[in-house]
């Protein structure tokens, strides 16, 4: 808490609302949301899916699996940076591909926000949703198989909803991290405002020329996370 | 619409080698101890544990079998389940539970639930439609399980321990509603259980498993007349022995013989029931050739009498009434004289024929 009353206490009100409307500090909030958003979808895409497989399926290398998944909670996030650079960079293994067949490039773009955001972020969600299929019994499955219904139709209209908190819980995590995303994001993405500039990003920018500028973008990311987490586990989680 | 399987499952330090048929119409109980591999029975039937060996068909359709690399999954089987816990989806209501199934199979939505709602009525559930499964009494969450899996027009139901989940009271009613849905099934019944009651007045035959294999198989009379093993001995009420007849003599141990009124020849059981048993204070007089000296084992309730274990020549169970156990003083390591009638033992070959 006393870092937070720092901010609150170091907070130059009477010049507030003035700084607040600058055109950067909209922009980069506007980003922030959107990517981390974004990144959550992809996770929840991706994640769900590969959680299931975790928890349910049998195949060899599922301890490796499941290994490489959390990698990203213990790897520095500016490592994760140059390791997608690696991969999606103009002459990475995927990245070089991409720029020759589709004139495509992901770093430094929006999409790489996302994409660096989601790397980062993914493991919360994995875990999550992976602790929660463990949880529910996979007997309501075999039940539903046996009245019919295909291993999709069990999994949308049966798991799902059964871990349906634990979904939701592993989406908060999931866009929280990636909405306080930073090293992954500037090394990949780099730091141009209104493309890849996020609020984290805008804060150390702000932070070299303007400590007042900081101490504000700090106080908005903190009040607009504090308020949607906050409505959110109300909604989703059933919290009292 | 026949089922004919013939089920091996191999686990590890356990196999299931299960020969089991039945009509159509027919309601088959799996009955054995904990561990006999029933549920696994079951499991193998519905298609949620693959055959290692054998064969399953059912209307004529093959859809295990191993030796021809055939496995049909079980949402393609058309196999009613009733699982021991109902397995009912907790976050649906009753009416959506039963629905469940007809709407996996492309039945609209309305005309699932309008035939759920129907089928929910017909077990006596009309008021209970819309309630979540943990509103519901382990009697009508049952209930329930019963109409969902009926929902779909199963062509096999299975039910895993039907009733093991209710009081005692509950157990009673919707045992005679159970017995009544089942009658009306078209499609041969595999029901699954470790009580001999439930077996008997639900089951029109009995398939004994122990240990993974069929011990014994034949209608309530046969088996409770005929026990071949010790567990269905126990599970009729009956004291079974196995010895070598020789004429009217079995002898059972090298020191112990019984004289028995059927003359047989060979390997065979010799069954009797614990009332058969008569005991006395001193060696009786004239009659009963079946008189030897016993020792009391161990006393305990039995209804309305009182069921004493003995020892001593064969181990063996008698049932008296509270009455003569009070006159005969008997407790543990008391001595007596114990006889049987040669008219109430029942003796049949142990090699089966």
């Amino acid at each position: 808490m006393l870092p937070l009353a720092g901010l609150l206490i170091r907070a130059p009100w009477t010049t507030l609302p003035q700084r607040l409307t600058e055109p950067g500090v909209l922009a980069a909030l506007r980003l922030s949301l959107l990517t981390a958003t974004l990144a959550t979808v992809v996770c929840l895409l991706l994640g769900v899916p590969l959680a299931w497989l975790l928890a349910r399926a049998r195949f060899p290398g599922r301890r490796l699996v499941r290994a490489l998944v959390t990698v990203p909670l213990v790897l520095p996030p500016v490592v994760g940076g140059v390791a997608l650079l690696l991969v999606f960079g103009r002459r990475g293994l995927v990245g070089g591909w991409l720029d020759a067949t589709f004139g495509f490039s992901l770093p430094f773009t929006t999409a790489g926000v996302v994409v660096a955001e989601a790397f980062v972020a993914m493991p919360f969600l994995v875990i999550s949703v992976e602790g929660a299929l463990r949880g529910a019994d996979p007997r309501f499955e075999e039940a539903a198989a046996t009245l019919g219904a295909s291993r999709w139709t069990a999994f949308r209209r049966v798991t799902l909803p059964l871990i349906g908190p634990g979904v939701a819980a592993g989406a908060v995590l999931c866009w929280a991290r990636a909405l306080g995303e930073f090293g992954a994001t500037i090394t990949f993405a780099g730091n141009f405002p209104g493309r890849t500039q996020t609020m984290p990003l805008a804060v150390y920018l702000a932070l070299e020329q303007d400590l007042d500028a900081a101490i504000v973008l700090s106080l908005v990311l903190l009040v607009v996370s504090v308020v949607i987490l906050a409505g959110l586990r109300d909604r989703w989680l059933g919290a009292p | 619409m026949s089922l004919d399987a013939h089920l091996v499952v191999r686990r590890d330090g356990f196999t299931l080698d299960a020969v089991l048929r039945a009509e159509a119409g027919e309601v088959v109980a799996l009955l054995g101890p904990n561990g006999a591999g029933k549920t696994t029975a079951l499991r193998a039937l519905a298609g949620l544990v693959a055959l290692d060996d054998g064969h399953l068909e059912l209307a004529g359709e093959r859809l295990d079998d191993p030796a021809a690399k055939v496995f049909i999954a079980p949402e393609h089987r058309h196999i009613g389940v009733v699982f021991q816990d109902y397995l009912l989806f907790p976050h649906l209501s009753a009416v959506e539970n039963v629905a469940f199934g007809p709407r996996c199979r492309g039945v609209p939505r309305a005309r699932a639930r309008a035939e759920a709602t129907e089928l929910l009525g017909r077990v006596g559930l009309a008021e209970h439609i819309g309630k979540k499964p943990r509103q519901l009494s382990g009697g009508q969450a049952q209930r329930v399980a019963l109409a969902r899996a009926l929902a779909t027009g199963p062509r096999l139901l299975l039910l895993d321990e039907p009733l093991a989940a209710l009081d005692a009271r509950t157990r009673l009613d919707t045992r005679a509603h159970l017995r009544g849905h089942l009658a009306a099934h078209t499609g041969p019944t595999v029901l699954v259980t470790h009580d001999p009651l439930d077996a008997m007045m639900l089951a029109d035959r009995l398939v004994i498993l122990e240990h993974g294999r069929v011990v014994q198989t034949g209608d309530a009379a046969a088996i409770t007349s005929r026990p071949r093993t010790d567990y269905v001995a126990r599970l009729v009420g009956l004291n079974l022995y196995r010895g070598r007849a020789d004429g009217g003599l079995v002898r059972i141990t090298d020191g112990f013989a019984l004289t028995t009124a059927t003359p047989l020849h060979g390997d065979v059981f010799v069954a009797f029931p614990p009332a058969a048993v008569a005991l006395y204070a001193a060696r009786p007089d004239g009659s009963p050739r079946n008189t030897w000296r016993a020792t009391v084992a161990a006393v305990s309730r039995h209804g309305d009498a009182l069921r004493i274990e003995l020892t001593g020549g064969i181990t063996v169970a008698a049932d008296v009434t509270p009455a003569a156990a009070v006159q005969l003083g008997l407790e543990p390591g008391r001595e007596v004289w114990a006889s049987l009638k040669a008219t109430e033992a029942t003796t049949y070959p142990a090699v089966k024929v």
